[in-house]
């Protein structure tokens, strides 16, 4: 059974028809100590079925370490956003956009969102934001908090 | 804006789950944004306004 709406499945398969190159939603779970991660699991299970173009791929914390480490996660659920670059050799291409913990409510909304833009959607930000951002030589690392309201 | 640089990174933390780093950056209200470890940005700002005070972090 559907977490989404028939209604809401078919908003996003229409929304998800932009997306003009495939989104992999690598998410890191282990399963001991992890109350959300079912949750975050069935959540994440919603999207493939609504595009060709979202896969999700499961990495365990405590078995999979190396690729844990290369993608810099130590906390489970966390969701890595990812994507296929037909450009490069490299296949799978590190978006920097990370969910920590279940994205139920309105972080769901936060995912799609994430996902789109991943799937090649232009950027929300305005020409002079983007400008600025474009010209940072330094690490910027970005942690938003929030609940699941 | 990780799209818009490589140096940026962006983390959306669930605060309710993860009470340790909710504690370490003394988060009370949501959405709170955590920058570097240094600069925080309470609430929703207009994106200029935001995009500024994040920069404020590299300098």
């Amino acid at each position: 059974m559907s977490l989404l709406s028939p209604a809401d499945q078919q908003a996003l398969r229409e929304v998800f028809q932009q997306l003009s190159r495939r989104v992999r939603l690598l998410f890191f779970t282990q399963t001991i100590g992890c109350e959300t991660c079912v949750q975050a699991r069935e959540i994440l299970d919603e999207l493939p079925p609504l595009s060709d173009q979202i896969v999700v791929e499961e990495v365990n914390l405590v078995l999979e370490k190396e690729k844990a480490a290369r993608f810099g996660i130590d906390r489970a659920p966390t969701i890595v956003l990812a994507y296929d670059d037909p450009d490069s050799v490299d296949a799978i291409k590190d978006s920097r956009i990370r969910f920590l913990g279940a994205p139920a409510g309105y972080e769901f909304g936060s995912l799609v969102h994430a996902v789109l833009l991943v799937g090649g959607r232009a950027s929300a930000l305005g020409a002079k934001s983007l400008e600025r951002l474009a010209a940072l030589d330094k690490p910027l690392a970005m942690q938003v908090f929030t609940t699941p309201t | 804006m990780a799209f818009a640089s490589p140096n940026i990174t962006a983390v959306a933390v669930e605060a309710t789950e993860f009470p340790d780093l909710a504690r370490k950056y003394h988060v009370s209200g949501v959405p709170k944004t955590v920058v570097n470890d240094d600069v925080e940005i309470l609430g929703a700002l207009p994106e200029d306004a935001f995009v500024e005070q994040a920069l404020t972090a590299s300098r």
